[in-house]
C-alpha cells in the first residue's frame, strides 16, 4: 500500500513538472509575451522597466527562465501579484485555498452519498415513473447553465425565503467587533473536519480488527463517530470562535447547495448503469432465490459491487467540480481559488492567474490521489 | 456458355455499393426503433430540431421581412440585433414590437437569441467533430499497435483528464484574444486527447481481438487499411455517442466563458446574461421584474445542452445492449 501511494506521488510530482511547464509557455505564448506587457506599460519610466526586466530574468534565454520558474514554483516562491502589489503570490494562494478546499470537500462528499443512493433506488425502479422524473431531473441539473440556477436559488433563499445570505462568506457586522482573523477559523473548521474524519477511519480499522460480527463493528464505528461529532461540536459551542465558525457555515449553505445540485446527478446516472449491470449478474439471482429480502439484496450485494465505476467517474469529475467552483465562487462572492482565478485573469495579473492555475492543478492531483487510496481500500480485487 | 452465365449472375447481382447502402439503411432502421423507443432521446431530438429550425429557417426569414432595417412598421434602420430602439425606454418588457422585449441597450432579446442560435450549434459540432475526429483515429491507432505508442497516448489523456478545464480556458481567453472557432478549435483539441480516447481504445482493443481481423491480416491487409475499414466502423457508433456528450460540454464551456465576457465574439447566449448582468439588472430581489433578459438565453443554454445530453443517453441504449429493458 505505501509502495502504491508513493508510486502515486512520483506520477504526480511528474504530472505537475508537465503542468507547470505548459503553464510557463502559456505565460510566454500570449501575444508579446510578459516582456512585451511589462515593457509597453506606460505608468513605468525606462528605468523601472529595465530593473524590472533585470529583476525577473526576462532577458536570459527562455529554457533558463523557465528553470528558474520550475524552481521558484517548488519553493513556493510564484512571484509578486500586480493586482495586490507587494503581496506574494503564494501569501494569497495560502490565504484562499482553505477556503476553496472546505467548500468542495463538504459539497462533494454530500454529492456522492445523494447521488449514490438516488442511482441506486433509481436503477431498483427501472420502469417506473418516479424513475423517469428523477432521471430527467438528474439530466437537467446535470446540464443547468450554472449561473441561471444561482441566480434562481439566490432569490428563493436569499431574497424571497430569506434565510441565507446573499453573498460573502462572513457577515460584516458579527466580524467588525473582534480582531479575529477569518482564516484561523476557516483552518479550525477544516482541522475539526479532519479530526473527525480520521477517527472514523480509526475506529472502522479497530471494529475490523476486534470483532467478525457485523453487528458489533456498526456498533463501535456508529458509537465512537456519533462521540467525536458530539464532542467536536462541544467545544465549538463553549469556544469564542464558535460563532465566528457557525456564522462561515450559515454562508457556506447556499453555495454548497449549488455545488451539490450540479454535480449529484453525474454520480447518480453512473450509478444507476452501473447498478443496471450488476443486477444480471448471477449472484443476485442467488441472493433471490436464497430468499433475501429485497433491501438486503440491493444494498449489500448490488450497491457495493455496483459502487466502483462511480468511484471512477468521481475522480474523472473532479476537474469538472473544480470548473464549476469558478462559477459558483464567484457569482457568491467566495474568496477561493475559483474567484482568484478569474479575477485576475479579467485583471491581467498574470503571476496571479498562473499560481492560481497551478493551485488548481494540484488541488485536483491531489483529490485524485486520495480518491485513488479510497479506491484500492474499496475494491479487494486491487491489492498493491 | 459459362462466361453467359456468369454474366447473367453478375446482371442479377447488385452493386457492393447498393448492398452496402441497403445494410446501412437496414442496421440504421432498427437501431432508430430501439432509439425511438427511449422517451429522453426523443425529447432531445426534438429539442434539437426545433432549435435548428429556429435558428437556421425562422430567423433569415424573419430577418429579411419583419427586422428588415428598413422596414416600415419600425423606425428607419433599426437592426434588431445591434441597433437601439428609440422609441421606447430600455430594458423594455415584452410587447408586440418586441416579443420577448429589448435588453439595456436597446436590442431586441428575440433576435439576439436567434442570431445566436446558428453560432452555438456550429460551435460545438465543430468541437465535437474535431474531438471525435482526434479521439477515434488515436484511440483506434493506439489500440492497434500497442506497446510505446499505447502507453504514450493513455498517460497523455490521464493528464488531459486532470486539467483543470474551464480556469484553464478561462486564462487562455485571459491572455489572447479568442473568437468563436478559436475556441472551438481549442476545446475540440482538449478534449480530443482525453477521456474519450480511452474509452475509444478500450473499444477498439475489443474489436482488434475479433476473428475478421485476422483474416484480414492474413488476406495481407495492411495495417492503415485494417483501421481505416475494420476498426473504425466498428467503434463509430461509440464515437458517435461520445460526440453528444461533447457538444453539450463545448457549449456550456463557451456559455460559461462568455458569461464571465472573455471571448471576443459579437453575440452569443452567455454574453447576453453577461450584459444583463453588468447593466446591473439581475440582482438578488429584483430579478423577476427583468425576467425576460436572463430566462430566455439562460433557458436555452440548459435546453440545448440537455438536449444534446438527452440523446447520448437515447443512444446510449443503442449502442450499450445491456442497458435496455430487455
Amino acid at each position: 500500500m505505501l509502495k502504491y501511494i508513493g508510486s502515486r506521488l512520483i506520477q504526480i510530482a511528474i504530472l505537475l513538472v508537465i503542468f507547470v511547464a505548459i503553464v510557463f509557455f502559456l505565460l510566454h505564448a500570449m501575444p508579446g509575451g510578459i516582456k512585451s506587457i511589462l515593457i509597453t506599460n506606460p505608468k513605468l519610466t525606462p528605468q523601472a522597466q529595465e530593473a524590472i526586466v533585470k529583476a525577473f530574468g526576462l532577458n536570459q534565454p527562455l529554457w533558463l527562465q523557465f528553470v528558474d520558474y520550475m524552481k521558484n514554483v517548488f519553493t513556493l516562491n510564484l512571484g509578486i501579484s500586480f493586482s495586490y502589489y507587494p503581496t506574494p503570490v503564494w501569501n494569497i494562494i495560502a490565504e484562499r485555498l482553505p477556503r476553496t478546499l472546505l467548500l468542495f470537500t463538504v459539497a462533494t462528499l454530500i454529492a456522492f452519498f445523494v447521488g449514490f443512493s438516488s442511482g441506486k433506488s433509481l436503477a431498483w425502479n427501472r420502469g417506473k415513473t418516479s424513475e423517469y422524473i428523477s432521471t430527467v431531473v438528474g439530466i437537467v441539473t446535470y446540464t443547468i447553465f450554472t449561473p441561471l440556477l444561482i441566480f434562481i436559488m439566490i432569490w428563493f433563499f436569499g431574497s424571497y425565503l430569506g434565510i441565507f445570505p446573499l453573498n460573502q462568506f462572513l457577515s460584516p457586522d458579527l466580524w467588525i467587533h473582534t480582531n479575529l482573523n477569518a482564516q484561523t477559523v476557516f483552518l479550525y473548521i477544516l482541522l475539526t473536519m479532519l479530526i473527525i474524519g480520521a477517527v472514523m477511519l480509526v475506529s472502522y480499522l479497530v471494529a475490523l480488527r476486534f470483532s467478525h460480527k457485523v453487528g458489533t463493528r456498526k456498533l463501535v464505528f456508529y458509537i465512537s463517530t456519533v462521540i467525536v461529532v458530539l464532542l467536536s461540536l462541544f467545544f465549538w459551542w463553549i469556544s469564542p470562535i464558535g460563532i465566528y465558525g457557525a456564522d462561515i457555515l450559515w454562508h457556506m449553505i447556499l453555495p454548497v447547495m449549488v455545488v451539490t445540485i450540479i454535480s449529484y446527478a453525474g454520480n447518480m446516472l453512473v450509478m444507476r448503469d452501473s447498478m443496471l449491470e450488476t443486477i444480471k449478474e448471477d449472484f443476485i439471482t442467488t441472493a433471490r432465490a436464497k430468499g433475501l429480502p429485497d433491501k438486503v439484496i440491493r444494498d449489500k450485494h448490488a450497491a457495493r459491487t455496483a459502487m466502483l465505476p462511480v468511484i471512477t467517474n468521481f475522480v474523472l469529475s473532479m476537474g469538472f467540480v473544480v470548473s464549476g467552483g469558478v462559477i459558483t465562487e464567484s457569482l457568491f462572492s467566495w474568496p477561493g481559488m475559483g474567484m482568484t482565478l478569474l479575477y485576475s485573469v479579467l485583471a491581467k495579473d498574470y503571476p496571479l492567474a498562473a499560481g492560481a492555475l497551478i493551485f488548481t492543478g494540484i488541488f485536483v492531483l491531489f483529490a485524485h490521489l486520495v480518491v485513488d487510496i479510497v479506491y484500492a481500500f474499496l475494491d479487494p480485487r486491487i491489492r498493491y | 456458355m459459362a462466361n453467359s452465365t456468369d454474366e447473367s449472375i453478375e446482371e442479377k447481382l447488385e452493386s457492393p455499393l447498393a448492398v452496402r447502402a441497403k445494410l446501412m439503411w437496414r442496421s440504421f432502421k432498427e437501431n432508430w426503433k430501439i432509439f425511438s423507443e427511449s422517451r429522453i432521446g426523443m425529447v432531445g431530438l426534438w429539442i434539437v430540431i426545433i432549435f435548428a429550425v429556429a435558428g437556421f429557417v425562422v430567423y433569415p426569414i424573419l430577418a429579411a421581412t419583419v427586422w428588415k432595417t428598413t422596414s416600415l412598421n419600425a423606425m428607419v434602420s433599426y437592426n434588431p440585433v445591434t441597433g437601439y430602439d428609440f422609441l421606447q425606454n430600455n430594458p423594455a418588457p415584452p410587447s408586440f414590437a418586441h416579443l420577448l422585449g429589448t435588453d439595456p441597450l436597446g436590442r431586441d432579446v428575440l433576435a439576439q437569441l436567434l442570431y445566436s442560435t446558428p453560432r452555438e450549434f456550429m460551435l460545438g459540432i465543430v468541437a465535437a467533430l474535431i474531438t471525435v475526429l482526434i479521439g477515434t483515429l488515436i484511440g483506434t491507432i493506439a489500440a492497434f499497435f500497442g506497446g510505446i505508442i499505447d502507453t504514450f497516448f493513455m498517460r497523455l489523456a490521464d493528464i488531459v483528464l486532470l486539467f483543470p478545464f474551464i480556469p484553464f480556458l478561462i486564462v487562455i481567453s485571459g491572455m489572447m484574444q479568442v473568437d468563436l472557432l478559436t475556441l472551438a478549435l481549442i476545446i475540440g483539441l482538449l478534449s480530443g486527447f482525453g477521456g474519450i480516447t480511452i474509452i475509444l481504445r478500450s473499444q477498439g482493443l475489443i474489436i482488434k481481438s475479433k476473428p475478421f481481423i485476422e483474416s484480414a491480416k492474413v488476406s495481407g491487409a495492411s495495417d492503415a487499411y485494417i483501421i481505416v475499414n475494420h476498426i473504425i466502423p466498428n467503434v463509430m457508433p461509440l464515437s458517435f455517442l461520445y460526440m453528444m456528450f461533447n457538444v453539450t460540454g463545448a457549449i456550456f464551456s463557451e456559455a460559461t466563458l462568455s458569461f464571465f465576457g472573455l471571448l471576443n465574439i459579437k453575440m452569443s447566449w452567455g454574453l447576453m446574461i453577461f450584459t444583463a448582468d453588468t447593466a446591473g439588472y439581475i440582482v438578488g430581489t429584483n430579478i423577476w421584474n427583468y425576467w425576460w433578459l436572463w430566462l430566455p438565453p439562460g433557458a436555452s443554454i440548459t435546453l440545448i445542452c440537455g438536449a444534446f445530453y438527452f440523446i447520448g443517453r437515447g443512444l446510449d441504449e443503442v449502442v450499450n445492449p445491456r442497458l435496455r429493458k430487455r
